[in-house]
């Protein structure tokens, strides 16, 4: 079985700062990790190769930077790691990166032999939009099962898949076929650490360096900015709140009286409207 | 995963971009909004996007229709009935029992399909798992661009959808065009817009559409459907009083005491994301950026510093009470009302005070 983990380099969003003046993100010694959702996905792609054999890829587009991320994922247990990076791909939006995306998976099957399954993760903590797993899978023609708490079991031989999914309200058991695409949620595994061993080889192996052409990008318009339908107009930090909280003050009564007292001062109607919610309990 | 990486400077070219329509999108018009149900259930981010397509559809001078796509029978007709009392003009229906639930590949053929055929100029859903399932591989199929999560939507001096969404984890906004492809298509987290009001209407045009698909097309089958056991999880985002709790409680035993005033109040409550990840609360409790957007009445955070990510989640909350004990905590910059002091020895004491207050008025109630 073949298996292609779609990962991304991320700046470690808890320690982004922005520029008060230019709006602009501040990088300098902003550390990057492993988007936390990938690491997800190729947990769930290492168990499943573990236990029916195979390989795991491990792709990312990025800069040449990015190679941290791919070596850190081989430490963690993937085969095999593909960069894509090219200058054409600069300012990406999310159907040009589907389909850069989409071209170097077929470009992996080709060269390491056919994919069943291509997992991401539900969405990037940068970019937030959970749009590109399903612009990959629909660029391949893959079956699309996104927020997959579980793959609960894979036959090869009748290539079927049976998957927990997410949905409002309840979770979806489904039965789908390879190939599929699985795009993952949170918390479903504990992710492995990298052995010693693994790490040794990860640092000698091979990062697999493709370029658009190497990658077999068919038409380079279709990327970076000039394959992006949508366009980035202006970028602003949201503006603060006119006023700062009030301070509630407690003279001579206990802090939480007071509290509730400003409360309902502030919003009168509150107050029936919390003896009935409570009422209710 | 990547709406552009860097936000600025931005390279040439992009600011400066220009709307040059290609001849065959002049003939899309209208705004869509596509009316999400489940077993059923009409997802209330389906009328505030109505809410929002409706000024929209005013500003162009265009129509409004709800996109309802589900089974024959009784609860897509009342869905498209309540559509019109959300203020659409007019309803496009594939009703069809292969959509009795919901599997991307027939619900992203029914909405491609009606798209390519009747074309409209914007094209909503809600940033639900459903609408975005959904809407990631129709705007992948139509090759036009998507916007997740906004914020806002506006409508410009030529007539573009202006999309503003929070990107880095809400530390900064970015406005978005999708100047030369249709339709112009965005997602909008629940409860992001507000509630439009509801008017008793008859209902109005209706066009059925055919899905042109059977079961024996579609290969991903549902084995089953487990609703979650826990009911008030997907109820957050709509509950009128919210408490949560974050780092300042210091332990996962305190969180109950959070959960015990939620309780006195008969509220929801939830958590901030570093306790979802250190593993205390689950996810689906979780508030802001990555997690649940929540617009309750009354909004009490005790221990949380409202990093920016959790702003994002609470802003449209009517009153925001901070309990924190460092006073310079971003959270005051946000917040209504502040009590700069340590809210496990505050929590205690609140939900006390919130019960006596509160059968206090009962008593009231049943003496007058």
């Amino acid at each position: 079985m073949h298996i292609v983990v779609c990962i991304k380099q991320v700046p470690d969003s808890a320690q982004i700062r922005v520029h008060p003046v230019t709006n602009t993100i501040m990088r300098q010694g902003v550390p990057t990790i492993i988007n936390p959702y990938d690491l997800f996905a190729l947990e769930e792609a290492l168990r499943l190769r573990d236990k029916f054999g195979g390989e795991v890829t491990v792709l990312t587009m990025g800069p040449p930077t990015a190679e941290d991320s791919l070596r850190k994922a081989l430490t963690i247990g993937a085969n095999r790691a593909v960069l894509l990076t090219d200058r054409f791909f600069a300012g990406s939006d999310t159907l040009a990166t589907s389909y850069a995306l989409a071209a170097a998976i077929r470009k992996i099957g080709s060269t390491f032999g056919a994919v069943d399954v291509v997992f991401t993760g539900k969405q990037t903590i940068d970019g937030d939009t959970a749009q590109v797993g399903p612009g990959i899978c629909k660029r391949l023609d893959f079956l699309q099962l996104t927020y997959v708490s579980k793959v609960s079991s894979l036959d090869l031989e009748a290539r079927t898949i049976e998957v927990e999914r997410r949905s409002e309200g309840g979770v979806q058991v489904l039965r789908s076929n390879l190939p599929c695409l699985i795009t993952m949620l949170e918390g479903t595994n504990q992710v492995r650490r990298g052995s010693m061993i693994n790490a040794l080889n990860a640092a000698r192996a091979e990062v697999v360096k493709w370029s658009a052409q190497d990658a077999g990008v068919e038409d380079i318009q279709k990327c970076g900015l000039r394959g992006s339908p949508t366009v980035v107009k202006r970028v602003f930090a949201p503006t603060p709140r006119a006023e700062k909280a009030k301070v509630v003050e407690a003279a001579g009564q206990p802090p939480a009286e007071a509290l509730i007292d400003e409360i309902f001062k502030l919003r009168p109607k509150l107050e029936n409207e919390m003896f009935e919610l409570a009422r209710g309990f | 995963m990547s709406q552009p990486a860097k936000p600025a400077p931005q390279p040439a070219g992009r600011a400066a971009a220009k709307k040059e329509l290609p001849e065959h999108f002049k003939a899309y018009k209208h705004v869509w909004v596509f009316i999400e149900q489940e077993r059923g259930h009409v997802h209330p981010v389906s009328w505030e996007l109505m809410g929002s397509g409706r000024r929209l559809a005013d500003k162009l001078g265009v129509e409004l229709a709800a996109v309802v796509i589900g089974p024959t029978g009784e609860a897509t007709r009342a869905a498209v009935a309540e559509s019109f009392c959300y203020g659409a003009d007019l309803a496009y229906v594939v009703a069809d029992d292969v959509l009795t639930d919901y599997r991307n590949e027939s619900y992203t053929k029914a909405l491609t399909d009606l798209v390519n055929t009747h074309k409209p100029e914007i094209l909503l859903l809600g940033a639900t798992t459903l609408g975005r399932d959904l809407a990631g591989a129709v705007a992948t199929t139509l090759l036009t661009g998507l916007t997740a999560d906004c914020t806002e939507l506006e409508v410009d001096a030529d007539n573009s959808l202006a999309a503003t969404r929070p990107t880095f984890g809400g530390s900064l906004l970015c406005t978005i065009y999708t100047l030369n492809f249709r339709p112009q298509m965005a997602t909008v987290r629940p409860r992001v817009m507000s509630m439009p009001e509801r008017v008793e209407k008859p209902v109005g045009r209706v066009i059925e559409f055919p899905l042109g698909l059977v079961e024996a097309d579609i290969v991903t089958k549902i084995l089953a459907f487990v609703p979650d056991r826990d009911k008030a999880t997907s109820n957050l985002a709509y509950a009128d009083i919210v408490v949560a709790g974050g780092l300042g409680l210091a332990s996962p035993e305190n969180f109950q005491l959070v959960r015990q005033l939620a309780g006195v109040l008969g509220a929801e409550y939830g958590c901030s994301r570093p306790l979802v990840q250190k593993g205390w609360v689950s996810a689906d409790r979780q508030i802001g950026q990555t997690g649940k957007t929540i617009r309750p009445k009354l909004y009490i955070a005790a221990g949380i510093s409202g990093a920016i990510q959790h702003r994002v989640g609470v802003d449209g909350s009517d009153l925001i009470v901070a309990i924190n004990t460092d006073k310079n905590a971003p959270i005051f910059d946000f917040a209504h009302l502040a009590l700069v002091t340590d809210a496990i020895r505050l929590l205690p004491a609140l939900t006390e005070a919130f019960r006596k207050r509160l059968s206090a008025h009962t008593r009231d109630r049943i003496a007058s």
